[in-house]
């Protein structure tokens, strides 16, 4: 059977020839074919016609596909909740959806409201709880007031931190590793005594004191920044996952264990930072597409395709709006059309720029046909023919 | 547990399409098929990461084969550019 599929698609490629179909088409010719037996004749047939469908199905030169799509996501849109925090997916881990979600999307907003990755795990890992936990501990920020008593002796002007055993042992710390951390900081001296880490000043004073057992509280003791919280689930199929609740994808890709191929954040800016323009293209159609569909939207995946593709053709993410796109317009009159009006007028006056009426909205403020659908077109005549009629 | 570089080779990861740098004369080919220039094309600065991963450079144009909901697979061309910021 399978030497006869590529026997097939040989054929259906010779017979599309120098015109074009896509891939999933082929594909699904292919399958039919096969499945009723078709003859070379028929499949000549099927083909030729499936083209000529494909073609009367193209869009047509200048039409305005870009209102097309602002529109149907837009009216879906605004059925959305204009207000939801859920718990999507995952337990206990809040994430952004509905329209302030799909407003951050496309506002190409540097860190989301509720960054949150999904982080898959190395084979060796993700069926084995144990060591699913102890990747989770390496990623899960863990700061020293957490695990750790800090006292601070005001007579003496020293510091005491007493480690409690038993997370310290959740967490797979030693009190040696803590001492070591902990002696990195600067203007300090630290001893072990016993299950305690003793620290005097080496300029003692009561600020510096404070200012040091402040430090402590906060100090990174084991963890990638950024990453609050997070929870290993079992999937069904997969194995364990570890949600997180804070997002650093540069870091979380280098931590053993994690598998760097699967794992993915919601924060799109650090996609296309760490994984590049493509990708950060991707993600934008994907977390659009899942914020539709979650909110029970039907909304084809073309148009996000559109938004997404607007937005990287610069081979950074623009967002959509004053900031990004729309600001960055080439005719004046486009841009003034958008938001703050007078500013873009009287900046353009002062540079003394031309607008020279190419897009759409400088048109219709002119009062032009604009260059779009039929407007696109101008008629010629040909004279021999109207004699003949 | 011992903390490694990173060893993992970012054009494998599953958001990532493939990225190929074409020949001079198979840019050419391109840019006569669609009837553009250069400026007109989509650009890729040649600082992402997938840029200096296969080590392409400015005025390079990439052929890109995304994987396509809709399509299966849709190719298409990104110019490097320098990225001046």
């Amino acid at each position: 059977m399978a030497v006869d599929t590529s026997e097939i698609r040989k054929e259906i490629k010779k017979i599309v020839g120098k015109k074009f179909l896509p891939l999933k088409i082929i594909d699904e010719l292919v399958e039919k074919s096969v499945k009723e037996n078709l003859t070379k004749e028929q499949i000549r047939e099927l083909v030729k016609r499936t083209i000529e469908i494909y073609e009367r199905n193209l869009i047509d030169p200048s039409e305005a596909c870009g209102i097309v799509g602002a529109q149907s996501i837009g009216e879906p849109g605004t059925q959305m909740t204009m207000r939801t925090f859920h718990y999507a997916g995952v337990a206990e881990i809040n994430v952004t959806l509905g329209l302030p979600r799909l407003i951050e999307i496309v506002d190409a907003r540097s860190i989301p409201s509720t960054p949150m990755m999904n982080i898959y795990l190395k084979d060796k890992y993700r069926k084995n709880a144990e060591l699913a936990k102890k990747v989770a501990n390496q990623i899960e920020l863990t700061e020293l007031n957490e695990i750790a008593e800090i006292e601070t002796d005001l007579t003496d002007l020293t510091i005491t931190v007493k480690p409690d055993k038993d997370t310290l042992n959740k967490k797979g710390l030693t009190i040696e590793e803590l001492f070591e951390i902990i002696k990195k900081m600067k203007k300090i001296s630290a001893e072990i005594r016993g299950d305690e880490i003793f620290i005097a000043l080496d300029e003692p004073s009561y600020k510096n004191l404070l200012d040091i057992s402040e430090k402590l509280k906060l100090l990174k003791v084991k963890g990638v920044e950024g990453i609050n919280r997070v929870i290993i689930r079992n999937e069904p199929g997969e194995g364990y996952v570890i949600y997180s609740e804070g997002s650093n994808l540069e870091e979380v890709l280098k931590i053993e264990g994690v598998d760097p191929y699967r794992t993915i954040t919601n924060d799109v800016q650090a996609v296309g930072r760490v994984l590049g323009i493509e990708a950060a293209r991707n993600m934008i159609i994907q977390e659009a597409y899942n914020t539709l569909s979650e909110q029970g939207l039907n909304v084809d995946k073309r148009h996000i395709m559109l938004v997404a593709d607007i937005m990287t053709v610069d081979g950074s993410i623009k967002a959509i709006g004053r900031h990004g796109v729309s600001g960055e317009k080439a005719s004046v009159l486009s841009r003034a059309a958008f938001e703050i009006t007078v500013n873009h007028l009287l900046d353009a006056g002062r540079r003394g720029e031309k607008d020279t009426l190419e897009g759409v909205s400088e048109n219709i403020i002119v009062g032009q046909p604009v260059n779009l659908g039929t407007g696109a077109i101008q008629l010629v005549m040909k004279r021999e023919k109207m004699k003949r009629d | 547990m011992p903390q490694k570089e990173p060893t993992f080779d970012i054009t494998k990861h599953q958001l990532v399409p493939k990225h190929i740098i074409l020949s001079e004369k198979e840019k050419k080919e391109v840019l006569e098929k669609y009837g553009v220039d250069e400026t007109q094309l989509p650009k890729i600065l040649n600082t992402d990461p997938v840029v200096v991963a296969i080590g392409a450079k400015p005025g390079q144009l990439l052929k890109i084969i995304r994987k396509s909901p809709t399509a299966k697979e849709s190719i298409v061309y990104r110019i490097v550019v320098e990225n001046n910021e």
